[in-house]
C-alpha cells in the first residue's frame, strides 16, 4: 500500500460521504447522516494515514520533506483542512446539514487533485523552499482557506434559504439551519480564517525576508493574498461596525471565495511571479 | 482640530475605512496584470504609445510606489488615527469603569441572573462568597450602600483594546516600511571565491553603495540530489573590518549573514573556467592557487609546477579535475580529484596534501532594513490583538448581598461584551459554585 492508494481511496471515501450527507439531508434521515459523519471520520483517517505516509515516502527517497510543497500536495491538505474543520462544526454546532456542503468541497479539491493534469510526483526541493517558514506559511494559509471555503458553503445554503425557502415553516429548505444560525457560523468562520490568513501572509512575508531579505515584494500571489484579505476586512468591518448581516455577508463569503481561489489557483496559471513552484 | 467639524467627522467615519480599503483592494488588482518595473519601450511595444504615456502618467510601471497609491495607504492610516482618537476614549472609560457604582436596580435588569437565600450574617456570608470568587480567579471589591453590600469583580476588561491592538499594529507595520525605505536599500554583489568586496551595487540604478566593512568569499559549493536537481548553495564568508577578519558563517538560502545591519543572502552564483587548487607541503605550509583551466602554474619556493589538464562536467558545474603535479624531482603525477575534494600525493621528500575545485563566485543579494523589527513587532501585535479582539471577552459579575431576619439574600448578575453564550454557561456554573458554599455553612 502506498501513499497515492490511501489518498485515492480518501477521494472515493470523501464521494460516498457526500452522497451521504446530501441523501440524510433530503430524506431527512439522521441514520444515513450518522453514516455519513463515520463515513466522513474513515475518510479523515485514511488521508492522515496518507498523508503521513507520503511524508515518510519522501525519507526513504533521501528528499525527506514535509508534504506541503507542490500544488498537488496543497490541495490533498486543504481538502483534510476542510474535514476536520467541518467535523469540528458538525461536533460543536450539532448540525449536519452543513456537510452536505462542505463534503462536496472536499471531494472536488481531491478529486482536482487526482485528475488534473498536475505533477503528483514527490520532488525534491530547490533550496529556496527548505523552510520551516515556507512550511508554517502553507499550513495557515491553507487553514486560513478551509475556513472560508465553509464560510462559503454556507454561505450558499444561506442564500437558498432565504431565496427560495422560508425561515419560519417547515418547508423543503427548512432542512437548513435558521438562517440567524448560519449567519452566526458563516461569522465565526471568516473571524476564524481571517485570523489564519493574517498568519499566512506574516509567515510568507518571514520567510521571503530570510530568503530574499525582502518581506513585501508586491509579486501577484502576495498581492492576491493581500486582496483576499482586504475583501475579509472589509466584510468583517461592515457586519461589526455598521451591522450589515444576513445576505449581504452570505454574498461576501462566496466574493471571498472567489477572490482565495483566484489567489491559489488563478494566479499560479494566468499570472507570474516568484510563486511560480506551485504550478508544478 | 475640532473635534466636531465635519472635517474631523470625515475621517472618523467607518465607512470611509471601508471605501479606502475597497480602493487599495481593487486598484492593486492592476499591478498584478501588468507586470512592473519594466523598461518604458516593454509598455509601448505590448500595450501601444497612447496606453504607455497613460501608464507613465499614472506610474502604472511602479504602481505600489506610486504617489496615488502610496496616498491611498496614508488616507488608511490618518483614517486609522482619527477614528482610533474618536473612539478610544470610550473604550478606555468601558476598560476603567467602577463596577461598584453601578445602580442597585440595574443589576436586576440584567439577562443574567440566580438569586438565592441563604443561612448566616451578612459579612460572614460575604467573606465565604469573596474566598469562592477567588478561587475563580475573580478578584472582588466591595461597596456597602444602605443596608446592602454590592460585590464586583471582573476578568478581561483590558481585552475591550483588542480591536485597537489590531489598528495600531497596521500603523506600526507602515512605521517600519517607512522606517526600511528612508534607512535601508537593497542591492547585490558578486565576490569570487578568495577575493573580497566591500561594495553594493544597489538596484533600480541608484548607484553603489560603499561599506565599512568588506566580505570575502571564502568558498562556494553546491550540492546536488541523486537525480542532479540543486539541493543547496552553501557560500563560506568571512567578514573583514580594518585589517581584521571579525566574522565567519556559512550562509545558505535561507539562512543569512548579518553584520552591523546588513544582511547577506545567498541568491546566485557563476561559474568560472578556471581552478582553485590548494597545496599542503611537507612543511606543513599552506598555500591557494588561482589556476586558469589547462596552464600552468608554479609554487616558486616550493620548486612545484602543476596545472589542471582534463575535468569532467555534469550540466554546468565540473564533478572532478585531473591535475598535473611536479615537484621536479621524480616524473610528474597525474591524478583525478573529486570537486573539492582532498588527496594525498606521496613524493620522496614527503606528503603533498592537495585539493582541487572548480572556482565559482557567490552571487550575494545585500540588504540593509533598519525598519524590518517594527514591521516584525507590527505582525506580532496584529496576531495578538485578532486572537484578543475575537476569542477574548470583558467578563462583568456583581453580587447583591442583603440581610432578610438571620438570613442573606443573594443576587448574582453578570454580563460579557462577546461570547454570550458561553458566558451564559460559565455564568450558571459560577451560580451552582457560589450556591453550593452558601448551603454548607
Ligand atoms: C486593514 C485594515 C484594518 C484591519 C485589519 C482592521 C481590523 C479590525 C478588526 C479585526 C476589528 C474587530 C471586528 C470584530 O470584532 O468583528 C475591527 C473593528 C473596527 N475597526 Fe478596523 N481594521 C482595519 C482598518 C480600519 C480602519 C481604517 C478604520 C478606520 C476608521 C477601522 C475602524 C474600526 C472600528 C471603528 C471598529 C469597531 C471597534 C469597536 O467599536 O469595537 N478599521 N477592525
Amino acid at each position: 500500500m502506498d501513499s497515492s492508494q490511501l489518498l485515492g481511496i480518501t477521494t472515493f471515501t470523501l464521494l460516498f460521504a457526500s452522497f451521504l450527507y446530501i441523501g440524510a439531508l433530503l430524506f431527512r434521515s439522521s441514520t444515513v447522516g450518522r453514516f455519513a459523519t463515520w463515513f466522513t471520520v474513515a475518510a479523515l483517517v485514511i488521508q492522515t494515514a496518507g498523508l503521513g505516509l507520503r511524508w515518510v515516502e519522501s525519507y526513504k527517497m533521501g528528499i525527506g520533506h514535509a508534504p506541503l510543497t507542490n500544488m498537488y500536495e496543497s490541495v490533498v491538505f486543504f481538502a483534510w483542512t476542510i474535514v476536520i474543520l467541518y467535523l469540528g462544526i458538525e461536533w460543536k454546532f450539532k448540525t449536519r446539514t452543513i456537510g452536505a456542503f462542505a463534503l462536496p468541497l472536499a471531494f472536488l479539491a481531491m478529486a482536482y487533485g487526482s485528475f488534473a493534469p498536475i505533477n503528483k510526483g514527490i520532488n525534491p526541493l530547490v533550496p529556496a523552499l527548505q523552510s520551516n517558514w515556507l512550511l508554517a506559511h502553507v499550513i495557515t494559509c491553507f487553514v486560513g482557506y478551509a475556513a472560508f471555503a465553509i464560510a462559503a458553503a454556507l454561505g450558499i445554503m444561506y442564500l437558498l434559504k432565504s431565496y427560495f425557502g422560508n425561515d419560519s415553516n417547515a418547508g423543503e429548505t427548512s432542512l437548513l439551519p435558521s438562517l440567524k444560525v448560519m449567519d452566526d457560523i458563516i461569522h465565526k468562520s471568516m473571524i476564524f480564517g481571517f485570523i489564519w490568513l493574517s498568519a499566512g501572509i506574516i509567515t510568507g512575508a518571514i520567510w521571503a525576508n530570510s530568503a530574499w531579505g525582502t518581506y513585501w515584494s508586491w509579486d501577484p500571489k502576495e498581492t492576491w493574498s493581500l486582496i483576499t484579505w482586504f475583501v475579509y476586512a472589509i466584510t468583517l468591518h461592515a457586519r461589526y461596525t455598521r451591522g450589515i448581516s444576513g445576505k449581504a455577508i452570505a454574498w461576501l463569503s462566496l466574493i471571498g471565495l472567489l477572490a482565495v481561489i483566484f489567489t491559489y489557483y488563478g494566479v499560479n496559471f494566468l499570472l507570474s511571479g516568484l510563486h511560480s513552484y506551485g504550478s508544478g | 482640530m475640532q473635534k466636531n467639524n465635519s472635517i474631523w467627522q470625515f475621517f472618523a467615519s467607518v465607512k470611509l475605512a471601508l471605501v479606502i480599503l475597497f480602493l487599495i483592494a481593487v486598484t492593486s488588482i492592476i499591478g498584478t496584470l501588468i507586470p512592473q518595473k519594466e523598461a518604458a519601450e516593454f509598455y509601448i511595444t505590448n500595450y501601444g504609445p497612447k496606453a504607455a504615456q497613460i501608464f507613465a502618467v499614472l506610474d502604472i510601471p511602479d504602481m505600489y510606489n506610486s504617489w496615488w497609491f502610496l496616498a491611498l495607504l496614508f488616507l488608511l492610516a490618518f483614517n486609522l488615527i482619527i477614528c482610533s482618537i474618536e473612539r478610544f476614549p470610550g473604550v478606555w472609560k468601558q476598560v476603567t469603569a467602577d463596577g461598584l457604582a453601578l445602580p442597585a436596580e440595574r443589576l436586576q435588569k440584567m439577562t443574567n441572573k440566580i438569586s438565592w437565600t441563604t443561612r448566616g450574617s451578612l459579612s460572614e456570608v460575604q467573606n465565604t462568597l469573596t474566598e469562592k470568587l477567588q478561587k475563580k480567579g475573580f478578584k472582588a471589591s466591595s461597596r456597602e450602600s444602605d443596608g446592602s453590600t454590592i460585590l464586583f469583580a471582573q476578568k478581561g476588561h483590558w481585552t475591550r483594546t483588542g480591536v485597537y491592538l489590531v489598528h495600531s499594529s497596521i500603523l506600526v507595520i507602515f512605521l517600519g516600511a517607512i522606517i526600511g525605505s528612508l534607512g535601508g536599500y537593497k542591492g547585490f554583489v558578486t565576490i569570487p571565491e578568495t577575493q573580497e568586496s566591500s561594495r553594493v551595487f544597489l538596484f533600480g540604478g541608484k548607484g553603489i553603495a560603499e561599506l565599512d566593512f568588506s566580505v570575502r568569499c571564502n568558498n562556494f559549493k553546491i550540492d546536488f540530489y541523486p537525480n542532479g536537481m540543486p539541493k543547496e548553495y552553501t557560500s563560506s564568508l568571512t567578514v573583514i573590518e580594518q585589517g581584521k577578519e571579525v566574522l565567519t558563517k556559512e550562509i545558505e538560502v535561507n539562512d543569512p549573514l548579518s553584520y552591523r545591519g546588513v544582511t547577506f543572502y545567498q541568491s546566485s552564483y557563476e561559474p568560472y573556467q578556471d581552478f582553485v587548487v590548494t597545496i599542503q607541503a611537507p612543511s606543513g605550509e599552506t598555500r591557494t592557487f588561482i589556476v586558469p583551466f589547462q596552464q600552468q602554474e608554479s609554487w616558486g619556493e616550493a620548486n612545484l609546477k602543476f596545472g589542471v589538464i582534463n575535468a569532467k562536467v555534469m550540466g554546468q558545474s565540473i564533478v572532478s579535475s585531473k591535475l598535473w603535479f611536479s615537484d621536479g624531482n621524480e616524473s610528474p603525477a597525474t591524478i583525478w580529484i573529486d570537486d573539492g575534494a582532498q588527496v594525498n600525493i606521496e613524493r620522496q621528500n614527503g606528503t603533498y596534501q592537495v585539493s582541487a575545485k572548480q572556482m565559482y563566485a557567490t552571487g550575494l543579494q545585500v540588504a540593509k532594513d533598519p525598519g524590518v523589527w517594527w514591521v516584525y513587532i507590527g505582525c506580532g501585535l496584529m496576531l495578538f490583538g485578532l486572537y484578543v479582539a475575537f476569542f477574548m471577552s470583558h467578563r462583568r459579575i456583581w453580587l447583591l448581598l442583603s440581610h432578610e431576619k438571620d438570613n442573606t439574600h443573594v443576587l448574582l448578575s453578570g454580563s460579557a461584551n462577546k461570547n454570550r453564550t458561553g458566558f451564559e454557561n460559565h455564568f450558571a456554573e459560577l451560580g451552582t459554585f457560589l450556591q453550593s458554599t452558601g448551603n454548607k455553612d
